[in-house]
């Protein structure tokens, strides 16, 4: 009993020399344990007067409690120790690139159909698509462009024999809905067309988005709303000018095409627009009754507009992209510029 | 169209300056290409007079001149033209003149010689392209000493109208003339044009075969026309504002009154007609040299004229060589008459030709204007070459004439189609000006349309006209209201977004490339495929639809190898081609191809080049978005363009759906290729079918998993493997993950080991081991009576 304050203390030196956790645990034992030698001295108060018991079992508590949260607090400094070694020693440079694919990314084509499609599913517009190897039916005579008409030789197409060709528009997509479907018709057909034409300006292949809108009681002002709607909100400009000019399709009348202010310049004219400040976009018109005629709809009834526009053109002027071949010849340089 | 604005302002002149005046008419729908002066820029050119000519002491192709430029002085002028000479009235640039090009006149010397000013060509002018033999020689009447640019007119703007193919009544100067009067609501006035008096009674016999194709005909005889006369420079040019070239004063007067009235003429060497002039269908197998020496075997279908002893031309196209005007021509016959559109546009397309004669008939010349026309050329004729005119000459079917349309236009209907109502006096007053016979009718009014409209017919042509000249930029802009009704979306379905998307996450960069290809490529890839072929491609290497993803992919690959690009991961969504026409699929694929390194270069491996696997991961991970993994599988195949030990046929729901696998070595040899490439190719369709997810209630109930290694024959497919383990491993297997392939020590040669984890759970209870042991022994009894596979010890 007497050696208690060196047995403490011979116990403290002992924890707090140590810096190992088994070392801590062995002491724990050594001292704490059933056996320990604090333990015994417990055990050893019987053989003490029953009147200094008392007394003698709160110093030997007291001292068991106190070299406890010796071990404890001696045991969190280590782990503390351990840990900021460990953290240490595991330092990354966080600044190296991180491992595996990189993301590739999508066409500027379709990045540009994407935001036409989207803004028009937006408003109620179903997406139509259809066949690209077209019969003349279709891409010209339900668009009332009968054989020999010279609205043929607005574009140039590309012949599979007498009958078949690559589509020069997607309209054909527009009179397989109309033949299928009941009005009210809100439809856009993107996809790829054709036209055999090759230089600077033109690709033998692009994309066109056409729209259609067949209703009751649909008139020009309607088509001019949402053209100019749909031109400030691709651009997402709400001051851009619009206007519609005078044009001949064979399967719209009134036809016109539309020019907006020029983007490049903002209007004040340059080498994009010719100088003239305005940047021809679009075609469109309200719907021949011809047309109509060769789909089954009731023209009296009925009226409706289209509308269709060059992707790539669009893409050209939203990206400043330069030269409309490279759309085509995937150069991954040119490619990853849209991811 | 190109045309001079000058001549335009002969005919009607409003208050509008150049650009206002081509802004106009494009927003009148005459859409103006281009406004360009007539002439380059210069100044201190004046008209002189050539009043001296002695040649240069020191120089042969020299002459000193004097000129009289009008100051009072004669100047003294080293001339090198060959043509020059003594009486003519010449350009003469004076000593500070600037020519085109900022070309200064300074006095100099030549060859010792001083010379002060110059005496023009029209190239040094800047008025024609190519170089000139001579100086440029100007009418006698030329009043010395006035400025050349008035002279001339030059101070003059050269329009060009790029015309939609309904409005060929604006292929005139009366045509465009007509237009901006109705849009400047401006009288219009142009040349007075009265019949010419015959001088003799001489007629050529005309017959009119086939009047449905002509109901109009006229000819006249002119004797004695002078062809060497000069076409006056006034006409030429006019001509050569308009690009064309001045060639005899009958051609240039036919080109002439082309240009300015519309109608398209033809004149013929009378000592080359034999017996009459018949318009008539051209029998199978005759032979016609055109002008420009092209030899034609004709048709039945060919309108020709011709003569008793064969086709003299292709009626409203092109003369024939043999007929034409030519130096030695005295008399000619001139021909002004109507051919129906149609007819002209068959011709001209069947024989591949267009000319300035063809492009107007096919989009309609106001057949009320061919005896107008004829007396103009007449008349410009008589004045420029002289001759003796005939009789004007008339055949005409009524009944096979054009008839004009009377179009109703109801008041309402405008105003609906339009969105506005306009006054009644506004809609009277436009369809006037455009030359329409109007009466008001009820709610509407009732339109005759104007002989030279061919492009007004119905309601909405009425329509269209009264909105352009209102000007569509003052009519309403509104929103479509709409009924909107929610359709079933078909949740079983991925969007093709969403696979383009995996497709980037994957590392892919999207490619689109040209629906036709070389016919080389495809076939060095797919020489089996059939596919359509262009009748008319815009080159060889881009002449056959794609039967496949493939060439066009690959084409991609080597485009960016050759510039440097050596990891490519590419895909193409779009349609393949595959049959013949008549039995034709065109069936959407989604296609990839990679090469190079697995990843992109960095510090932390991925140097190796990508595996078959790699993209077999990548297509899978496409596999798994329909939610029916199951749906599908790979099984070895045999593809032309893919390494026969290193390509797998997809089979979706047991359908042929795609190709995967490595270009093959000799394919990749002949394509000149130096890397490995992997490919695949998928149809859409079936990528995109997928299932509506379907819960199944979680299991409360512990798994169990063994792991069993099969020593199996190393060219066994573990597909087979699989399914035999499928066939015996019960209801309650819910995975099974193959974890290892090895070879090597402890293997037998010619084996391989394939480790497998399966787990089993059961709903609603615990399955115990005797269960699953029996399940087991089940597998590896199946496993080795049928694949000879061992349990691994």
């Amino acid at each position: 009993m007497d050696h208690l304050p060196t047995l403490v203390a011979a116990a403290r030196r002992a924890i707090q020399e140590t810096d190992r956790i088994s070392t801590l645990e062995e002491l724990r034992v050594r001292y704490l344990g059933k056996k320990g030698e604090i333990t015994s001295l417990l055990k050893g108060l019987g053989k003490l007067p029953p009147e200094e018991r008392p007394a003698a079992g709160e110093h030997i508590n007291q001292a068991k409690q106190a070299l406890a949260e010796e071990l404890d607090s001696r045991r969190r400094a280590l782990d503390k120790a351990a840990l900021e070694t460990r953290l240490a020693a595991e330092r990354l440079d966080v600044t190296l690139p991180g491992r595996g694919q990189v993301a590739g990314g999508l066409h500027p084509v379709t990045l540009t159909l994407d935001r036409i499609e989207g803004l028009f599913t937006r408003i109620g517009y179903e997406v139509a698509v259809g066949p690209e190897i077209e019969d003349d039916y279709h891409n010209f005579e339900a668009l009332n462009i009968p054989a020999h008409h010279p609205a043929r030789g607005m574009a140039d197409t590309f012949y599979f024999d007498a009958t078949r060709l690559l589509r020069t528009h997607t309209s054909p997509v527009q009179v397989r809905t109309m033949k299928a479907a009941e009005p009210p018709l809100r439809i856009v057909c993107p996809g790829r067309v054709y036209r055999s034409d090759s230089d600077l300006t033109h690709t033998p292949m692009f994309h066109q988005v056409e729209g259609l809108l067949v209703d009751e009681d649909v008139s020009f002002a309607d088509l001019k709303g949402t053209i100019q709607d749909f031109l400030h909100a691709f651009f997402a400009r709400d001051d851009l000018s619009v206007r519609f000019r005078p044009s001949y399709f064979p399967f719209t009348e009134p036809s016109a095409e539309v020019d907006i202010q020029c983007v490049m310049c903002g209007g004040e004219g340059c080498r994009v627009c010719s100088q003239s400040g305005w940047l021809e976009v679009m075609g469109c018109g309200m719907v021949h009754p011809e047309v109509f005629r060769h789909s089954g709809i009731d023209a009296e009834r009925y009226t409706g507009f289209a509308f269709g526009m060059g992707v790539e053109r669009l893409a050209m002027l939203r990206y400043g992209v330069n030269d409309l071949r490279l759309f085509f010849d995937n150069d991954l340089r040119f490619l990853r510029q849209f991811a | 169209m190109k045309f001079s604005e000058q001549w335009l302002r002969d005919w009607v002149s409003p208050q509008l300056g150049t650009q206002a005046l081509a802004d106009q008419i494009t927003m009148a729908g005459l859409e103006v290409d281009a406004v360009e002066p007539v002439a380059a820029d210069f100044a201190g050119v004046v008209v002189a007079e050539v009043v001296e000519k002695t040649p240069h002491p020191d120089a042969d192709k020299l002459n000193v001149c004097r000129v009289d430029d009008g100051s009072g002085a004669t100047l003294q002028v080293v001339c090198g033209a060959p043509n020059v000479d003594v009486g003519q009235k010449v350009p003469f640039a004076r000593v500070g003149a600037v020519l085109p090009g900022d070309f200064t006149i300074k006095q100099a010397r030549l060859r010792g010689v001083e010379s002060r000013g110059m005496i023009c060509s029209a190239s040094e002018l800047g008025l024609e392209e190519e170089t000139s033999a001579g100086i440029l020689v100007l009418p006698a009447s030329a009043p010395v000493g006035e400025g050349f640019r008035d002279f001339m007119g030059l101070d003059d703007h050269t329009i060009e109208v790029d015309l939609t193919p309904n409005r060929g009544d604006c292929l005139s100067l009366k045509g465009l003339a007509r237009e901006v009067g109705v849009l400047n609501r401006l009288a219009v006035a142009g040349p007075v044009i009265e019949p010419v008096s015959a001088s003799h009674d001489d007629r050529f016999p005309v017959r009119v075969e086939a009047p449905e194709r002509c109901p109009r005909y006229l000819g006249r005889l002119i004797k004695g026309v002078d062809v060497s006369a000069e076409t006056p420079l006034w006409m030429v040019e006019r001509l050569r504002r308009s690009g064309i070239r001045s060639i005899d004063p009958v051609v240039d007067v036919t080109n002439y009154v082309m240009l300015e009235l519309g109608q398209p003429l033809h004149a013929f060497d009378l000592a080359n007609l034999e017996g009459a002039v018949i318009v008539r269908l051209a029998r199978e197998g005759e032979r016609l040299v055109l002008l420009d020496g092209q030899a034609l075997t004709l048709d039945d279908a060919t309108l020709v004229i011709a003569d008793e002893r064969g086709p003299l031309a292709i009626a409203g196209v092109m003369g024939g060589e043999h007929s034409g005007v030519n130096a030695q021509t005295r008399d000619i016959f001139l021909e002004s008459a109507f051919f129906s559109p149609l007819a002209v546009a068959a011709q001209a397309r069947a024989f591949g030709l267009h000319t300035d004669a063809s492009h107007r008939f096919e989009r309609g010349v106001d057949p009320e204007l061919s005896r107008e026309a004829a007396e103009r050329a007449t008349a410009l004729l008589l004045e420029i070459a002289g001759g003796e005119p005939g009789p004007l000459v008339e055949m005409a079917s009524h009944s096979h004439l054009p008839a004009r349309s009377r179009i109703r236009l109801r008041a309402a209907r405008l105003e609906q189609a339009l969105g506005k109502s306009l006054p009644v006096d506004e809609v009277s007053e436009i369809l006037e000006r455009l030359g329409t016979v109007v009466t008001a009718d009820g709610d509407g009014w009732v339109a005759e349309a104007p002989s030279w409209r061919f492009d007004m017919a119905i309601e909405e042509d009425l329509i269209e006209e009264v909105a352009r000249i209102h000007g569509y930029n003052r009519l309403p802009v509104r929103r479509p209201s709409a009924r909107l009704a929610l359709r079933a979306d078909h949740e079983a379905r991925t969007p093709l977004a969403r696979l383009r998307h995996q497709m980037v996450a994957r590392g892919y960069q999207e490619a689109v490339t040209y629906s036709f290809v070389a016919p080389e490529l495809q076939g060095a890839l797919l020489p089996e495929a059939v596919s359509p072929v262009l009748a008319n491609p815009i080159s060889s290497d881009l002449s056959v639809m794609r039967a496949s993803l493939f060439p066009g992919l690959i084409r991609a690959l080597q485009y960016n190898l050759n510039r440097q690009q050596h990891r490519v991961r590419l895909f193409e969504t779009g349609l393949v081609f595959r049959g013949e026409l008549d039995d034709l699929y065109q069936t959407p694929m989604l296609g990839a191809l990679a090469c190079g390194a697995r990843l992109p270069e960095g510090w932390a491996g991925g140097k190796e080049s990508v595996d078959f696997f790699d993209l077999k991961g990548d297509l899978e991970s496409l596999l798994a978005m329909g939610g029916e993994p199951d749906a599908w599988r790979f099984e070895p195949g045999e593809h032309s363009a893919l390494h026969p030990g290193q390509c797998a046929r997809l089979l979706h729901r047991g359908e042929e759906a795609g190709w995967i696998g490595t270009l093959h070595p000799a394919v990749r040899g002949a394509l000149g290729l130096k890397v490995d490439a992997l490919l695949f190719e998928v149809r859409l369709d079936a990528l995109t079918q997928g299932r509506v997810p379907a819960f199944a209630p979680l299991s409360r109930f512990p798994e169990v998993r063994r792991d069993l290694a099969f020593l199996v024959d190393e060219h066994l497919p573990v597909q087979s493997l699989l399914d035999a383990l499928h066939r015996q491993a019960g209801d309650w297997l819910v995975a099974s993950r193959l974890f290892d392939v090895y070879q090597g020590q402890g293997v037998p040669e010619g084996r391989k080991s394939v480790a497998l984890g399966l787990t089993w759970q059961h709903p609603s209870r615990t399955l115990n081991d005797d269960e699953i042991n029996q399940l087991v022994d089940a597998i590896v009894a199946e496993s080795r009576q049928h694949l000879g596979a061992e349990l691994r010890g």
